[in-house]
């Protein structure tokens, strides 16, 4: 009996100690799962999920404190990824997220209408417009995200959203699954109506 | 899958051939067009040039609106982005405008064209580049710059840039150089045509080829649905023991490159490898006429041979078209339409796109242009017609005759299910697009348009990864800037402080010291007033030694005069 009791104690020691020690040993430097998260979101950095960045919603995510279907500019797909992830249900798009337009925008400034007062250079999330004080500023168009975040610190009101271009390089084939939905259904006669005709 | 048969060559040897997996055997109507000479179509009024010819990027405009330009002038020079090619004006004229037009792509979309109204005159002015009939002695690099210069792409189809494929293999041990005569794809005869009209000529041009990459042998791979080709190129390199045509049994894809690899030596090329790995080259034989055309007379690429053809065509021909010219002008030059004319195909029916109108300029890719009877396409690839179609039957048809040895249908299914990244694990990215599995589908099924439609769809989820990660990196950058300046500002203003503090600290010490001499309250009096008297000292001082200098000045002009 004591012995038992001793060698049990004596186990709960040891595996304590190894336990101990590989938590310091092999400690995780942050969060891995927020990267995770991190990487599927758009990183439009747009704050429509209410959370300031993408970054901040992966950790919200994370800690179970925000539901996965608050992005707008990753729609449905960011969203059957996430649930993928995590291995949760796949959730109705957001009311605002669902109104999100399919065609990606950009942001573009009208030129002659700006007076270079460079309050949409500080709100860009990503450095994508350059521009000095009272001279014209320019969206980098590669670098726009389209989070729409410039738009309401114009005072002028010279930044509009305008749809990227579609060239021969980012262009898409369509689906044929359309094509191939309409074609006619020949019903199957049942067996009773071949014994009719026979 | 490679099994082998042996047929005879011209030296009366029994060469070895292999056998690529599935493959079709589609309606090849090539009696159709095959039969008359080649003629030249001559010079339309406008000429069309798309600034993208060739895989890569767009060339860019050297000419401006209103320019006059020489026949062989270059007009759009090769981009230095990227993969690109020269474009050169294939006529005189004037530039009339450089403005969106709609290209010669599936999408229908417009993209930047130069256009040209020409003078009838045809005139090259002193843009013929000098001729190099004495090529054996001409030093490789030169020949890789005339190459660069003449703007030559692959002609098969793939419009890959020849010099960057040529250059590339200079270097390298090259055993075998295959040239590609199979021309298989149904209707298209222009590879036929010019290889029984000039047969020396692509011989000369095999030769230019073999001094710059110097391979073991040389084959000309030629399908035997064309005797007369065969014969005539067998007749032409006749005492040249370096050159071999093979006769290769018809079959459908035998003119892709990895296809005809496969035939011809038994080899596979390794997935997303290239011929070069394993020590092969392969020229189309429109391609090796160019390499003739540009080396040993200095004409650039301005023309190709293209074949008008279908039953929706008056006069089924072979022509002789300058680049950029426009379809309307060339199905003139056929004769024009007939009442068959329901489609306008770029290509054959099996890897072909439809048109949607012929107010578009030919470019360097264009091998066809078919016009045909809706009734005769559905004979010939019913995939392509895009009639009705059925639900897939899981037959496995689709899986025989793929050449590239893919799991057609379980492609689909994926695809159709949208899972890419399954339909990618099946090697979607292999599949070449022959359009093989959509021939042989008895349901009608388009299969390769889902094979095109997933990979455009991978290939811009990938983009928009890459533009999440841009956009990541930016962000992270931007909160680094923001936080770092925050900290250098702090810095700097604690280190201000800390100097005010110390400044404040030596007063208060000099404070003390004179504390101990006199009264408190006059010290601070006194070392207020003792320090404007030694500023006014130190004044003073400097206007006299300024004084002083001038004097000494002056002394010493005076001295001078």
């Amino acid at each position: 009996m004591i012995v038992a009791i001793l060698v049990l104690t004596g186990l709960a020691l040891l595996f304590g100690l190894i336990l101990g020690y590989a938590s310091v040993r092999f400690k995780v430097e942050g969060d891995p799962i927020v990267d995770k998260i991190d990487s599927l979101l758009p990183q439009t950095q747009c704050g429509q999920c209410s959370f300031p960045g993408c970054r901040p919603y992966a950790e919200a995510i994370a800690a179970g404190d925000a539901p996965i279907n608050k992005c707008p500019p990753g729609g449905e797909t960011t969203m059957l990824a996430l649930a993928d992830l995590l291995d949760v249900e796949p959730l109705d798009l957001d009311e605002e997220a669902a109104e999100q337009s399919d065609v990606p925008e950009v942001a573009f400034i009208i030129e002659k209408d700006c007076i270079g007062c460079t309050l949409c250079i500080q709100a860009c999330p990503v450095d994508a417009i350059v521009g000095s004080a009272k001279h014209m500023h320019t969206v980098i168009e590669s670098e726009c995200t389209g989070c729409e975040l410039c738009l309401p610190p114009c005072p002028v009101d010279c930044i509009i959203m305008r749809p990227i271009k579609t060239t021969t390089d980012n262009w898409k084939w369509k689906s044929p699954h359309n094509i191939e939905a309409d074609y006619p259904v020949i019903p199957m006669p049942t067996e009773t109506e071949l014994e009719k005709r026979a | 899958m490679t099994s082998s048969t042996t047929t005879k060559t011209n030296n009366n040897q029994n060469r070895k051939l292999w056998r690529f997996h599935g493959g079709v055997h589609p309606p090849f109507h090539k009696e159709e067009s095959n039969q008359l000479a080649v003629i030249s179509a001559g010079i339309p009024e406008q000429l069309i040039f798309p600034l993208r010819q060739h895989i890569g990027k767009d060339a860019e405009a050297v000419v401006a609106v209103g320019d006059i330009v020489y026949k062989g002038q270059v007009i759009a020079e090769a981009s230095h982005h990227g993969l690109s090619a020269n474009i050169h004006a294939s006529s005189s004229g004037k530039v009339s405008a450089i403005e969106e037009h709609v290209l010669a792509h599936p999408s229908g979309l417009k993209g930047l064209c130069i256009i040209i109204d020409t003078d009838a005159k045809d005139d090259w002015g002193d843009c013929k580049l000098e001729p190099y009939p004495e090529y054996q002695n001409i030093e490789v690099s030169d020949l890789v710059k005339r190459l660069q210069e003449s703007g030559i792409v692959g002609l098969g189809g793939a419009v890959f840039p020849t010099v960057v494929k040529v250059a590339g293999a200079v270097d390298k041990p090259i055993k075998t150089l295959i040239i590609n005569g199979a021309e298989c794809e149904p209707y298209i005869t222009c590879d036929d045509r010019l290889m029984r009209e000039k047969s020396a000529e692509i011989i000369q041009g095999i030769k230019v080829i073999q001094q710059m990459v110097k391979p073991e042998e040389c084959l000309i791979g030629i399908e035997d649905n064309k005797p007369e080709a065969i014969e005539i190129m067998r007749k032409a390199c006749v005492g040249d023991s370096s050159i071999e045509v093979v006769a290769i049994p018809t079959i459908y894809p035998s003119g892709g490159e990895k296809q005809l690899i496969e035939i011809l030596t038994g080899k596979e090329v390794p997935a997303r490898g290239l011929p070069m790995d394993i020590g092969i080259l392969g020229q189309n034989v429109g391609t090796v006429y160019s390499i003739y055309q540009a080396i040993v007379e200095g004409i650039p690429l301005v023309s190709r041979l293209i074949t008008v053809t279908g039953n929706g065509v008056q006069k089924a021909q072979n022509f002789d078209v300058l680049n950029g010219t426009p379809i309307s002008y060339l199905v003139e030059q056929a004769g024009g339409y007939t009442k068959m004319a329901d489609h306008l195909i770029m290509g054959g029916p099996m890897m072909g796109f439809a048109l949607k109108d012929d107010n578009i300029p030919v470019v360097k890719a264009t091998n066809c242009i078919l016009l045909i009877s809706t009734t005769v396409l559905n004979e010939s690839n019913s995939a392509f017609s895009r009639q009705p179609t059925l639900p897939c039957i899981r037959c496995g048809k689709c899986m025989d005759a793929c050449p590239v040895n893919l799991l057609p249908q379980q492609m689909y299914w994926h695809i159709r299910a949208k899972d890419f990244e399954r339909a990618e694990s099946h090697n979607l990215k292999d599949c070449i697009e022959c359009g093989a599995c959509g021939f042989v589908c008895p349901s009608h099924i388009p299969l390769v348009d889902y094979y095109r439609f997933a990979k455009s769809e991978i290939r811009d989820q990938a983009e928009l990864q890459r533009k999440a990660d841009q956009a990541r990196q930016r962000h992270e950058f931007l909160a680094f800037r923001k936080e770092r300046d925050k900290r250098e500002r702090e810095e700097k203003r604690a280190a201000h402080k800390a100097a005010l503090q110390k400044k404040k600290e030596a007063a208060a010490k000099a404070k003390a010291e004179a504390g101990e001499s006199g009264s408190v309250a006059t010290s601070a009096a006194d070392s207020k007033a003792d320090a404007i008297k030694a500023a006014m000292q130190r004044a003073k001082a400097k206007k006299l030694a300024r004084a002083k200098e001038a004097a000494v000045a002056t002394k010493a002009e005076n001295a001078n005069d």
